[in-house]
């Protein structure tokens, strides 16, 4: 129990993944300002702004309060467990349980709902119109990112749980080694890309837009667990990647340039693209993602 | 779906920095109609000017905008030029040639500065500190001839202040050619890449016909395939002794108003270059004395489209009317047709890809607060101020002061 306890609070789960998910949000920040000729701030800079938010007045919005204040609490939890459950796999070397990728699945979506929830219980017109992107978006990018999981878990003899795919990979070579898992890995990096809300599928946040969106009501505690849920996710979806595609060898040192070149992918493709509509997000998940994510899997069943 | 929304833009530009309204009447993501309000920042320029004499005037109206703080003492200097006799019959060829390089600089650093904002409203901010970044060489021009980055000061009524030294000549065409492969660039990054024209392409479609009803002018103008420059139509300067070309785009939509942009960068650069290779010796300034009764029009292509200046003179030293029409009072308006159809996203960038300026464009207007109808317009202001000056007029009388 004690040792679960510690597993989901302290390490890998909230505190852990919380420290590493703000030093990769500052990777993020530096690498884009030097990307952009600036300095970029100082390593502990995404701390500092966390500190600060806590110590700010939090203002609610007339309506629903509890909905409103709760909301943030949602998606922590989720992002948490799936920070414990990931971590626990890939540093500790448990072996999880039977179908814990599929309860990863669902507690992925978490966040966003959370979003969804806390962006609709506002009140605020430019709110909805960020929640209402954020379920279309949460619409398009499950899609091709299941498809690309079923792949994977194909080419791992069906298994559904992490330790598994992890042992397998440690024997037969890394997933990516192969086309289709080139091709869901593609696919995959893409939809994380959308599940961090950066761009160019930041639409549902876009603050040229619609200021902020989602988040335009949000101040003080309950912003800070926002961007808390979304640092705990930038720590654990490239993980996630590291477990279900480059599983190879999971040495602390391999692990950590994995994960440092993921981030580097994330942030290669947030700043050489600009941020696509809603409308063009959808068709490009459901239509060339799909059709990849369709082809990784059907090259899976044949075996390449 | 016929739940209409709000979403306001402003009072004061999350992005630009600047005063004005935008109301976006939303169903879902669609805009179905938007009402544009300025008249935040009025600033009394016109009657001011009044209170200046004609050398004062200069450095008022450069304080108009800062990205156009050429155009506008250029337009002005060309107005009371207008009356003395017209520019080229006055002012030496040396000071011509200068003022058409300044001009040109202008424009370069402001198409600069709107392709970054550009690239930050579409959430690119990559394109943003890149095209800020290669602005600033463009800006050590400035600083190096005139003296400072902003508000250059350089023209006076019958020539300009300060002549380009001849040093500095060579430095200018060294910059101008470290600037080529930035600008080289940005034409690539922009104008091939798909992600950008998925964005651009086919929105915010001001068409021809539009254009030519809303009146629009310069790059605005020129993306919706009219062909029109004042440069070219009615040259000031060292323009006509230069050889270029008016770029124009037929599509109309954000991304010929673009490439009209990036594509007048080059333009600008081969005039620079030609005037500063063709740049005769002399003086700058003809020493003007008395400003005789008359009046003048100036126009000049400002980077955002004709800039007006009418100047009338009673032979005293102040104009007694100074009227100045800056080219974003006619572009901003045709956002009427060309942001509504699209989504909020579209808007977004549609209503920037004219390049507002509010600051050149604040007019006054009174609006009745319960029902937002307005209840007055310039004429009834002047009637009202007319009125109020009588009445000051009669009370001073009957007071015996």
């Amino acid at each position: 129990m004690i040792r679960t306890l510690f597993t989901y609070i302290v390490f890998p789960g909230f505190l852990f993944s919380a420290v590493v998910g703000l030093l990769a949000g500052w990777i993020d920040r530096k690498v884009t300002a030097r990307i952009h000729w600036r300095v970029g701030p100082p390593w502990h800079q995404n701390f500092t702004d966390i500190l600060k938010l806590l110590g700010k007045e939090t203002i609610v919005p007339p309506g629903r309060k509890v909905t409103f204040l709760g909301a943030p609490y949602i998606g922590l939890l989720g992002a948490v467990c799936v920070a414990g459950m990931v971590g626990r796999v890939l540093f500790t070397g448990q072996d999880g349980f039977a179908g814990d990728l599929i309860v990863i699945l669902y507690l992925l979506t978490l966040p966003a709902i959370s979003l969804i929830i806390g962006a609709s219980a506002s009140r605020n017109p430019l709110a909805s119109i960020g929640g209402s992107r954020e379920i279309k978006l949460v619409l398009a990018y499950e899609l091709p990112f299941i498809i690309s999981v079923v792949a994977i878990s194909l080419k791992t003899q069906g298994t559904l749980q992490l330790s598994h795919l992890l042992g397998f990979q440690g024997e037969a070579g890394s997933h990516i080694a192969s086309i289709s898992g080139i091709l869901a890995f593609c696919v995959a990096l893409l939809c994380m890309q959308a599940k961090l809300g950066f761009v160019p599928f930041d639409a549902s946040e876009a603050e040229q837009e619609i200021m902020g969106g989602v988040l335009i009501e949000y101040s003080g505690l309950p912003l800070a667990i926002f961007k808390l849920t979304k640092a705990i996710l930038l720590a654990t979806l490239p993980l996630l990647l590291t477990v279900l595609f480059l599983g190879k060898d999971t040495s602390p040192l391999f692990v950590v340039l994995k994960f440092v070149g993921i981030i580097t992918l994330f942030v290669l493709i947030k700043n050489t693209n600009p941020r696509v509509r809603i409308d063009q997000s959808i068709r490009f998940f459901w239509g060339p993602m799909t059709v990849v994510a369709l082809a990784a899997l059907g090259l899976a069943i044949v075996g390449l | 779906m016929s739940h209409k929304v709000i979403v306001p833009i402003g009072p004061y530009h999350p992005l630009q920095e600047e005063p004005e309204f935008f109301q976006l009447y939303v169903e879902g993501e669609k805009v179905v109609d938007i009402d544009i309000i300025i008249g935040y920042n009025h600033r009394g320029i016109e009657k001011l000017a009044e209170a200046k004499h004609y050398d004062q005037v200069a450095f008022l109206v450069e304080r108009i905008c800062g990205i156009c703080s050429s155009s506008h003492p250029n337009a002005y200097v060309l107005a009371v030029e207008d009356i003395l006799g017209g520019e080229f019959n006055m002012v030496p060829e040396r000071a011509l040639f200068i003022r058409t390089i300044i001009d040109e600089l202008q424009r370069i650093h402001s198409h600069l500065l709107w392709l970054g904002l550009a690239g930050h409203f579409i959430g690119y901010n990559t394109v943003w500190m890149w095209a800020w970044k290669y602005r600033e060489p463009v800006l050590d021009m400035f600083e190096m001839i005139t003296g400072n980055r902003n508000n250059y000061a350089m023209f006076k009524v019958g020539g300009v202040r300060r002549d380009i030294k001849a040093e500095d000549i060579p430095i200018v065409k060294k910059a101008l050619d470290e600037l080529m492969p930035a600008l080289d660039l940005f034409r690539g990054a922009v104008m091939d890449d798909p992600v950008i024209q998925a964005r651009l392409k086919g929105i915010g479609i001001l068409t021809k016909q539009q254009a030519i009803d809303w009146c629009v002018v310069g790059p605005t103008a020129r993306a919706s395939g009219l062909s029109m420059d004042v440069r070219r139509d009615e040259p000031y300067g060292a323009i006509d002794r230069v050889d270029w070309n008016v770029i124009v785009e037929q599509e109309g939509d954000v991304f010929a108003k673009t490439v009209v942009r990036i594509l007048e960068m080059y333009e600008s650069v081969r005039i620079i270059r030609q005037c500063l290779d063709k740049i005769p010796s002399g003086q700058i300034d003809a020493d003007v004395k008395e400003i005789p009764p008359g009046e003048g029009i100036g126009r000049v292509e400002a980077p955002r489209g004709e800039c007006f200046h009418y100047i009338k003179s009673d032979g005293t030293n102040r104009p007694v009317r100074h009227k100045i029409r800056a080219p974003s009072f006619m572009n901003v308006a045709s956002n009427k047709v060309a942001a509504v159809g699209g989504t909020i996203s579209d808007a977004t960038i549609t209503l920037a890809a004219v390049d507002p300026c509010y600051c050149c464009t604040e007019r006054v207007a009174v609006i009745n607060k319960s029902d937002n109808a307005k209840v007055m317009n310039g004429w009834d202001l002047i009637k009202l101020s007319q009125e109020k000056t009588k009445q000051l007029k009669d009370e001073i009388a009957r007071k015996g002061i």
